[in-house]
């Protein structure tokens, strides 16, 4: 019975192959687009999850009150507000996992005939624990370099293939200035933060170092920034108040003063970041959905034309004893049928543009199987919900009327 | 029950009463009083008007009239494709009023076979699944249907044909095929609407040797022409005119002339 369904089925949509394609194509576009929207909202998704993964989770930056806007260079000005001290008390808090003063800026590095400028950390080995950032080769520096403002180096990968190029950087020496550094390893890639840097261009080496034989501080002890890892994300709101408190106790505030730091959430802000591509990836989603939409409408129009036409033809199969259900049964066969090809090659489409989308656009995309899935149930769907109007009303014609219809 | 004579019948042969008074239980149908009206906006239309009839097992039945006298209506009645507006209809002895509407179809498709007078066959289906689209109706599979599509065809003289499509034969040929359909799920009655209407006197005869070696094989057949040639191949004649049935004769099978 299906078999001989599915062959007139077949047979009808043959008998007019321009609207059938025509018909199809509505579907095609509408879950070709559904796949690609949602290839590339989800690739959103993902790309701003690994990002923020490359952070590290639960993590505060207290940024101090002297707030260098670009000049790093000359190191003259205030005196930043936080120092090693504040690190230090922040690290005995409640709820406190890991805390990484943290002394930046840019410098010039040479290797042989190899000039790279890069974004150098000073800190502690704590840093590396914070942001959850594996080393790819070699070994950390330890508590005693940092003690000794040894000059050794941990490079990214961004700088060890600019400096280095091939060769294997650990144990080799690169210069700043004058003063040779050796590069003790080499981190594991991060890719682009949020902001889109490069996260991979940049130096980290011990605080002290950093501080006394790179840029030459005038005040010493003092820091930029200190990282901020607190054991859990239900801890955060408790470890921000308390730092706060902390930090206006120790730098001796009256309650009328302003903080001379901030502290920023970037869990905070990774959630945020997170909660936009999410609403993008739906609002493309929802896009899309409206061609789908359309598509469906297509198929109940050109069903219902074919219902009309076929008035005859129904009155024929009914007098030769086709029960409703039979009817019914084969308009709505037609439309499934319609709409799955329509859908298996509005997938394959949507795919294809997916990964044309990966390879010249640079983007990223997830075409899951789930969403495969989902466009082939919402197919199936659209098929039996815009078919069984028309299919119904060709099951309730008059066997009479439709025997006379011309 | 009230059985509402027509007065108005004076040629009404007495056998059909005679059957009545038997109470014949093994009809294969059996009209009683019945009344079709159409609805139109002008009001009810009525077209059949107190119509009885009894057809025996075995029957060649012509219904005659004159074009509008309702002997399609009557038809369309018989085949369930329609329902009277009032009175009865027993198909094999059961009330078609009673039954369900897949109950009527399963009678469409097994009990009953339609020819047209425009032979009805689908364009785009060759004539073998032309043939068989009854049995996929009746759940028959595949190489069964084909099987006995073949069987039929070959008994209306389109063996050969099975894999043409409609438009590739003649019109008589058509109606071989159309027959062949109605054949094909061994129907006990076969319905035809002026099966001869569309064709030449000389293939309306072919046509008509058909139905007669059909009904030799015992089938019951009733078929509506207004030809008189066509009609004198029948056993028995029914004469409608204006809704009614004003004429009911047998006349022997070999018999030349119809009566009227
Ligand atoms: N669906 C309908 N609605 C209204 N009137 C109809 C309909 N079908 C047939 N009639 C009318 O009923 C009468 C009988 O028609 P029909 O049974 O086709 O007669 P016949 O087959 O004897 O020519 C005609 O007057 C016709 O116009
Ligand atoms: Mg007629």
């Amino acid at each position: 019975m299906l078999g001989a369904m599915l062959q007139e089925a077949w047979r009808a949509m043959g008998a007019n192959r321009l609207r059938t394609l025509l018909t199809m194509l509505g579907m095609v576009i509408g879950v070709g687009a559904v796949v690609l929207m949602m290839a590339i909202g989800q690739g959103a998704q993902y790309a701003v999850a690994q990002t923020i993964s490359s952070m590290g989770s639960n993590i505060f930056v207290v940024l101090s009150g002297y707030t260098s806007t670009g000049g790093v260079r000359s190191g003259s000005g205030n005196a930043p507000t936080l120092n090693v001290a504040d690190a230090e008390a922040i690290a005995e808090l409640e709820g406190v996992d890991t805390v990484a003063p943290v002394h930046w800026g840019s410098v010039q590095m040479v290797h042989g005939s190899n000039n790279w400028n890069a974004w150098v950390q000073g800190t502690t080995p704590a840093y590396l624990d914070a942001r959850s950032w594996p080393l790819a080769e070699g070994a950390a520096f330890t508590d005693s370099d940092v003690r000794a403002a040894t000059r050794v180096a941990l490079i990214g990968r961004t700088v060890a293939q600019n400096l280095f190029g091939d060769e294997n950087p650990v144990d080799k020496t690169f210069r700043i200035g004058q003063a040779p550094f050796v590069v003790l390893g080499v981190l594991a890639p991060k890719g682009q933060n949020l902001e889109g840097r490069d996260q991979d261009d940049l130096v980290v080496m011990p605080l002290t170092t950093a501080q006394r034989r790179v840029f030459g501080t005038p005040f010493q002890g003092s820091v930029r920034q200190i990282l901020v890892k607190a054991s859990s994300a239900e801890a955060m709101p408790t470890v921000e108040k308390s730092m706060e408190a902390l930090l206006r106790q120790r730098h001796r505030l009256r309650d009328s003063a302003d903080n001379d730091f901030t502290i920023r959430n970037l869990t905070a802000v990774a959630d945020t970041a997170a909660e936009t591509t999410r609403v993008m990836s739906l609002l493309l989603g929802a896009i899309a959905s409206v061609s789908l939409l359309v598509g469906g409408i297509g198929i109940m129009n050109i069903m219902l034309v074919s219902v009309t036409e076929r008035t005859r033809e129904i009155g024929i199969r009914m007098a030769i004893g086709a029960r409703e259900r039979d009817i019914l049964a084969q308009f709505l066969l037609e439309a499934i049928i319609i709409s799955v090809i329509g859908c298996a090659i509005g997938l394959v489409l949507g795919v294809g543009g997916a990964l044309l989308a990966n390879q010249l656009a640079r983007m990223t995309v997830v075409v899951s199987g789930s969403s495969v899935l989902a466009a082939f149930g919402v197919a199936a769907g659209v098929g039996v919900f815009f078919g069984f109007y028309p299919a119904k009303k060709a099951a309730r014609l008059d066997p009479i009327e439709a025997l006379r219809y011309q | 029950m009230v059985i509402r004579r027509s007065g108005f019948s004076p040629t009404m042969a007495p056998e059909v009463g005679l059957k009545d008074d038997l109470q014949n239980k093994d009809a294969v149908i059996r009209v009683e009083s019945l009344f079709k009206a159409y609805d139109t906006p002008a009001g009810p239309f009525p077209v059949l008007k107190d119509v009885n009839l009894v057809i025996l097992p075995g029957e060649f039945v012509a219904i005659m009239g004159p074009s509008g006298s309702g002997k399609s209506t009557f038809m369309n009645i018989l085949g369930c494709l329609d329902r009277p507006s009032e009175g009865r209809y027993l198909l094999s002895g059961r009330d078609v009023a009673e039954l369900g509407k897949d109950e009527t179809a399963a009678l469409r498709n097994r009990t009953i076979g339609f020819v047209f007078q425009g032979f009805n066959l689908l364009p785009r289906m060759n004539l073998a699944d032309n043939v068989a689209l009854p049995l996929v109706y009746s759940g028959i599979a595949h190489a069964e249907r084909r099987a006995q599509a073949q069987a039929v065809l070959d008994k209306v003289g389109l063996g050969g044909y099975a894999d043409s499509l409609p438009s590739r034969i003649s019109g008589g040929q058509q109606q071989r095929v159309a027959i062949a359909r109605a054949l094909v799920n061994r129907p006990q009655l076969i319905l035809a609407d002026e099966p001869t209407g569309n064709l030449d006197s000389h293939t309306g005869e072919e046509i008509m040797g058909v139905f007669r070696a059909l009904n030799d094989e015992g089938i019951t057949i009733v078929l509506i022409t207004h030809e008189n040639d066509i009609a004198a191949h029948a056993k028995r004649q029914v004469r409608f005119l204006d809704g009614r049935i004003v004429h009911d004769a047998s006349t022997q099978p070999q018999a030349e002339a119809a009566t009227c």
